[in-house]
């Protein structure tokens, strides 16, 4: 069983209140960072942890963080980016809903590290309970003088405030959330230059994600050196996978980074298997724009060694045979499910959030959509495949922001892996409005490499 | 019921409303006031249940901001409704993980039991529905949200979504 770092707590009852989360040694990371330590001490903490951005782009957070701009007299904002909204992750609702005074803590330590005197935790519109609970809790925290001037006499002052957005998947970019939080749509910004050096209102920003920030308490709690040693490789601490689609036990688990595809997909303790009695089909590891893998690719690398939960194994073999960890959106499809139909489900979702500002993927993402949508109606032709694999060779990389890598990299790897099943919806074309390809071959072993 | 082309019925903020305004505008610093548009929007829609253009023209000048600044937000975020919905908005989440668990059916059931089709409102004017992208709960699938404080209601079943309908039809008759 796993070490919990962020949800040891979490089944405590009115472990949401300041005065429980407290009783069971909540803010004593504050107390740590503020009485004890450095912002410079912290950065360094934080850096000797490993810990790697948990929204998806797995980015050092420590070396994000010395990245900062400092100049004097301009005011630093650390940014909570809690707008999430890829398909197959809601790790980041359930911590703001049942634990939220873990991400204040943190933001406070995080803040004082950063030298930002105003924080903001952007929330996705649509979590408006969600906001409620934060608002909850941040008022009892500057209740109970964790937050607003003077913090337990250290003389750090630090405001914290919720902004909820408005319902756009593109405000989880960094930029485009900037914007959003500045009062304007959500169109990403060139790079560079980058937050660290003018984010918000021009200044230098630093934007985490709501894990990220959560990982920042354990880490000046036990030590940067501590949490280094939870994981495997480069792959540090632990990691919420929030598992969804046709699993036993759908919900949010904590793991220790490095344990394997297979025990975190049947054992008891996690998701508990496949619901129905039915066999696995393919896999969506990290939220809908990571690449999709067919069950034999997820449990075994293309070298036939057990697929491990951590950033390097999940993308062992690149984008030929493997796929990426991402924001931990876990999401299992059973034999029963169309590859082609849940492709076109993704497409259309990634051409409802294009902002619009390049022609590739505001275009291109249109097209994968419409020839998906007559490949899964009975009207596709056999070019088709090959179409859509040119379509999001030219969006891919062709972007100000990654979202039209994303909306490629299902599309190009669900052909990859699939193609039969996409080539029989042409040839059997009134057979596939009535029936589904099933499980087929994807869940064979794999064949032994041939090597020279 | 107004209508969208009804965009001369004046629209007047309560003294509640406007210092709910006051309190997120206090969140931003000087200067930067448009920050604070978004969570105004919000709670204009909660209000009135809608965006009028008088309405955004009033929070133009509440910002002193231009009106377009307004319009072009309005219009990019999903949340925000350009013309008059049902009192109560059934916002079904239609992407991936929850069709892998039956939404489109959850979704032909409403469409069945209202009796109207996507983005229309019934006609006692209490209810309107719309698929809408990702809501972050997958774990929790189907799910549906209803405005303004977007509770969710998880898990659905066919016979959950007519307890849930039959109770806010309830609510309303009371």
């Amino acid at each position: 069983m796993g070490r919990k770092l962020l949800l040891e707590h979490i089944n405590v009852p009115g472990i949401n209140t300041f005065a429980v989360y407290r009783s069971k040694g909540g803010y004593a990371a504050v107390e740590k960072a503020l009485k004890t330590l450095s912002p410079d001490e912290i950065v360094e903490e934080v850096k000797k942890s490993g810990l790697r951005g948990r929204g998806g782009a797995g980015f050092p957070t420590g070396m994000k963080w010395s990245f900062l701009a400092k100049p004097e007299n301009t005011a630093r904002y650390l940014v909570c980016n809690a707008d999430e909204s890829e398909p197959g992750t809601f790790k980041d609702r359930y911590l703001m809903n049942y634990i939220p005074h873990l991400l204040i803590e943190g933001m406070i330590v995080s803040s004082f590290a950063l030298g930002a005197h105003v924080s903001y935790i952007y929330v996705r519109g649509e979590m408006m309970p969600q906001i409620r609970i934060l608002e909850k809790a941040i008022a009892e925290a500057k209740n109970a003088g964790f937050l607003g001037k003077n913090i337990l006499g250290t003389g750090y002052d630090l405001e914290l405030y919720v902004h909820p957005g408005g319902g756009a998947y593109i405000c989880g970019e960094e930029t485009a959330l900037l914007e959003s939080l500045e009062g304007k749509r959500g169109n990403p910004r060139i790079k560079p230059p980058f937050p660290a050096i003018a984010g918000l209102y021009g200044c230098p920003t630093v934007v985490n994600n709501v894990e990220s920030i959560a990982a920042v308490v354990p880490i000046i709690n036990d030590g940067g050196e501590e949490y280094s040693k939870i994981g495997i490789g480069r792959s540090t601490g632990t990691k919420l996978i929030s598992a969804g689609g046709n699993v036993k036990r759908p919900g949010v688990y904590e793991i220790d980074l490095g344990l394997p595809a297979e025990e975190f997909l049947y054992s008891d303790e996690y998701c508990g298997g496949i619901a129905n009695g039915k066999r696995l089909k393919a896999v969506v590891a990290g939220g809908s724009s990571v690449p999709i893998l067919p069950a034999n690719l997820f449990l075994k690398t293309i070298n036939n060694e057990p697929r491990l939960m951590s950033y390097e194994s999940l993308s062992d073999g690149g984008f030929v045979s493997g796929t990426m960890l991402g924001s931990g959106g876990f999401i299992a499809f059973d034999e029963d499910q169309c590859i082609v139909r849940n492709t076109w489900n993704f497409t259309r979702f990634y051409h409802h959030e294009s902002c619009g500002q390049c022609s590739p993927c505001r275009e291109g993402t249109g097209w994968m959509e419409k020839v998906l949508h007559r490949l899964e109606y009975g009207h596709g032709k056999m070019s088709d495949m090959d179409l859509l694999v040119d379509v999001s060779k030219k969006i891919e990389g062709n972007t100000i922001c990654p979202l039209g890598d994303a909306a490629a990299w299902p599309v190009a790897s669900a052909i990859r892996h699939f193609r039969d099943e996409f080539e029989w919806h042409v040839t059997n074309a009134s057979e596939a409005l009535s029936r589904n390809y099933g499980l087929a071959h994807y869940a064979d072993p794999l064949k032994k490499l041939e090597t020279a | 019921m107004l209508k969208v082309e009804d965009t001369s019925v004046p629209v007047e903020f309560s003294p509640e409303l406007l210092t709910q305004f006051a309190d997120v505008a206090s969140r931003y610093p000087k200067g930067k006031q448009k920050s604070a548009l978004l969570p105004i929007l919000h709670l204009v829609q909660a209000a009135f249940g809608w965006l009028s253009a008088p309405a955004m023209d009033k929070v133009a000048a509440y910002l002193n901001i231009q009106p377009i600044e307004v319009y072009e937000v309005a219009t990019f975020y999903s949340m925000y409704f350009l013309r008059p919905q049902g009192k109560y908005v059934l916002e079904v989440c239609r992407t991936g993980p929850c069709c892998l668990v039956g939404a489109e059916k959850i979704m032909d059931h409403i469409e069945q039991k209202l009796g109207v089709k996507e983005g229309e409102v019934t006609p006692d004017g209490l209810f309107s529905w719309r698929g809408v992208e990702c809501l972050a709960a997958c774990g929790y699938a189907p799910v549906l949200q209803i405005g303004p404080e977007y509770t969710f209601y998880e898990n659905l079943t066919n016979d959950s979504v007519d307890a849930l309908i039959n109770g806010l039809k309830a609510k309303s008759n009371n």
